[in-house]
């Protein structure tokens, strides 16, 4: 499991380096989310922009790591490629969740929001 | 997904002439092996549609194969899983077939208690059919023999519209 995360903006984002969070890995990215997430940052910012390919497992594990910040912190997520964005579309989970087109975007809000 | 995009392209399918041969697979019912069959079906059919479409078949054989290895064989790592593909005019008619336990008549109806999981109550799973179900058409199931089969029919735009 590739992932690793970093302060930036006031937001505590996670890269996720995997090509697939898939049914063999979505154990595995939830418990290494739950980790990384106890630094402290009201804002939790997942950037999926190495990740080509989502699965329902995949999807449930995003939304359990979701749950588990809530209510306090916020996850967010950046960098949807096609097959992901198409996955959140169709359950239309893309309706919950605050979707950033890169990593960027979600970082400069905050400045945009404190001017 | 790791699609062997190679430099000496083969030549352009003929539309007049689809894949009628098809293709079959059989592999071992676990996360790991769901994978490779995955990559390997992929790369067998890239040429033939669009990258769009080809992220549909990767999300509706991903589903129907992580089912089977987590209900139909329950987790076991045991198992094996077959598929056969082919490409007609209209897109891919599929079957997979396992011998695992019978699959429930609710994951096919989408109705009464299998209904689409609702976004604003963060549902975790249940995901799985409701996208099979999204995607495809003609989807029938069928048990023989402690058998299950799968089959239904991916709609693709017309080879010759292929990029």
């Amino acid at each position: 499991m590739n992932l690793y995360a970093e302060a930036l903006g006031g937001a505590l984002v996670v890269h996720l380096q995997e090509e697939r969070l898939d049914a063999a890995i979505a154990i595995r990215f939830k418990d290494r989310m739950r980790e990384v997430a106890l630094q402290p940052s009201s804002r939790v910012v997942l950037d999926l922009s190495d990740v080509t390919f989502l699965d329902s497992s995949g999807l449930g594990a995003i939304v359990a790591v979701m749950k588990s910040l809530a209510p306090a912190r916020q996850l967010e997520l950046a960098g949807l490629t096609p097959t992901v964005e198409k996955v959140f579309r169709l359950t239309r989970m893309d309706t919950v969740f605050r979707i950033h087109p890169d990593v960027a975007a979600a970082t400069s809000e905050r400045l945009r929001d404190a001017g | 997904m790791q699609v062997e995009r190679s430099s000496h392209p083969a030549p352009r399918p003929d539309p007049s002439a689809p894949d009628r041969e098809g293709f079959r697979h059989s592999f071992c019912a676990d996360p790991l092996s769901v994978r490779a069959a995955l990559r390997t079906t992929l790369a067998r059919f890239i040429r033939q549609m669009t990258e769009e479409e080809a992220g549909t078949l990767e999300i509706v054989l991903a589903e129907v194969f992580n089912n089977i290895v987590k209900h139909g064989y329950g987790d076991s790592g045991k198992g094996t899983i077959t598929i056969a593909l082919s490409r007609d005019p209209r897109g891919l008619s599929c079957l997979v077939s396992d011998e695992g336990i019978a699959l429930p008549d609710r994951c096919l109806s989408g109705i009464g208690d299998h209904p689409r999981p609702v976004p604003d109550t963060l549902p975790e799973g249940g995901f799985g059919w409701f996208l099979i179900r999204d995607l495809v058409e003609d989807l029938q199931y069928s048990r023989h023999d402690g058998r299950n089969e799968l089959v239904f029919h991916l709609p693709l735009a017309p080879l010759a519209l292929a990029p």
